[in-house]
């Protein structure tokens, strides 16, 4: 039986149909939710950082630790540091979280560090307080290199989630471990090609969105920063 | 919790054999090891022609990027119901998923060198060859090493989530310790591999400070003391 002919036997039934649209709805919820509280906590850590220059050597390298530590090692380490249980979703969460804010710490103090002292200078001369001067004026314009970072931070996401499946809470991940346990190659394919895709469907998202949040770059030439390396 | 861990660490018969500490974090090393050898011989050469020639850049960025998306379980999966033997599957996996931080790194290290510079060395008569290796590749050789940091912290936790097809080191600790609900030995196999991935970054951070061309760390403090003053 050729590949194909076992592909097509896999989709053809309606119970594996479900299982790859239930581990897709997971596996978004698992690398989505994070990167947004994973966005808010590393916005957070920077404006810590501008207000407490101190805290900042201290944050970057913090943040280093975290992304040092490995995937699988993290995922397990969570639950006895939360107290959760082991097969919790929340663990792969809480891991996630902390990978995301780990990568923009730096982006977004390099970010903040970039708006021009005399737009700062302005608004404050205008009347913003700090906190109406932080959201409304410097956090957009640290937008643009805060979305370079975004884009990587998904892709490692999407990525990374179904090594949870080796820890029963996994989205497509589940699919490689049952395609591994059946020694069957059509859903570690499948669960393969929907990872990629999600990946790319969600980077076209946050590009679309990065030009929808900063109008005002959209005259001029194309960016080429966002080739990130 | 910490009782059992501390418990599994003080007991001396997880520190002999095969399936002992230093055997086992040998083991690991080891596949780190390899697949960078193997990844670098790869990856560097491509990097340094596409970098130098300034041919196929977009090509080089955008398949990196499609690699970076491939999740690490359903590769190892895949290739293991290909190769049906765990060492040669999980090396292979290694070595795909260390390529692209390691071209990225040469990649970006060559771009950054300035052009100035280049042409300088041009205009003294250097040949290509010559100007590539007395001029792009020791100001590039910092980059080039943040690549191959990135691709070491990739590969240990590879490594780890490689365990699950059968491969040997730290990996098993996690896996076979989850199998059998053995707490102690999971968090143990956490933190080793942790520790495991923090040494060798450290360690590398120290290569590459120590790599940094006379010229050029001359070159930035001369820039410091310029800003400074």
């Amino acid at each position: 039986m050729s590949f194909f002919d076992e592909l097509g036997q896999y989709l053809g039934s309606a119970s594996n149909r479900e299982q790859i649209v239930d581990t897709l709805a997971e596996h978004c919820y698992l690398a989505l939710l994070p990167l947004v509280l994973g966005i808010v906590l590393a916005i957070a850590i920077g404006w810590l950082g501008r207000a407490w220059p101190r805290a900042r050597g201290v944050t970057l390298v913090l943040a280093n630790l975290v992304y040092t530590i490995p995937s699988l090692a993290l995922f397990v380490m969570i639950p006895s540091l939360i107290g959760t249980k082991m097969l919790d979703s929340i663990n792969v969460v809480v891991a996630l979280t902390l990978y995301t804010a780990a990568l923009l710490v730096r982006p977004v103090l390099d970010a903040l560090d970039a708006v021009p002292p005399a737009v700062i200078a302005s608004a404050t001369a205008m009347g913003y307080r700090p906190a109406r001067r932080f959201l409304t004026v410097e956090l957009p314009l640290a937008v643009p290199v805060l979305a370079a970072g975004v884009r990587v931070a998904s892709v490692s996401n999407i990525s990374l989630v179904s090594v949870g499946a080796l820890i029963g809470v996994g989205g497509l991940g589940v699919l490689f471990t049952d395609g591994f346990q059946r020694e069957y190659f059509s859903p570690i394919v499948v669960g393969i090609v929907l990872t990629l895709l999600l990946a790319l469907v969600v980077d076209l998202l946050l590009v679309l969105s990065r030009r929808l949040l900063t109008p005002w770059d959209r005259t001029t030439a194309p960016v080429r920063t966002e080739v990130a390396v | 919790m910490i009782g059992e861990i501390i418990d599994w660490f003080t007991s001396s018969a997880n520190w002999q054999g095969a399936d002992g500490v230093p055997t086992r974090v040998l083991q690991h090393l080891g596949y780190v090891l390899l697949a960078l050898v193997l990844a670098s011989v790869i990856a560097v050469p491509i990097g340094l022609y596409v970098g130098h020639t300034g041919r196929g850049g977009v090509l080089l960025v955008g398949s990196g990027n499609v690699i970076r998306a491939l999740p690490t379980l359903g590769l190892v999966t895949f290739l293991f119901l290909l190769f049906t033997d765990s060492d040669v599957a999980a090396i292979i996996g290694l070595v795909v998923l260390a390529i692209p931080p390691i071209l990225a790194g040469t990649y970006a290290g060559l771009q950054a060198v300035d052009r100035a510079v280049v042409d300088a060395a041009e205009g003294m008569g250097m040949r290509g060859g010559q100007r590539l290796w007395q001029i792009e590749v020791p100001i590039a050789l910092p980059l080039v090493l943040g690549g191959v940091r990135n691709a070491v912290l990739q590969l240990v936790a590879t490594a780890a989530v490689a365990a699950y097809v059968g491969l040997g080191g730290l990996g098993r600790y996690l896996l076979d310790g989850l199998a059998i609900l053995d707490y102690g030995e999971v968090a143990a196999g956490a933190i080793l591999t942790a520790l495991l991935a923090i040494v060798l970054d450290v360690v590398l951070a120290a290569v590459q400070r120590a790599l940094v061309p006379r010229g050029v760390r001359l070159a930035e403090a001369g820039a410091k003391k310029e800003v400074s003053a």
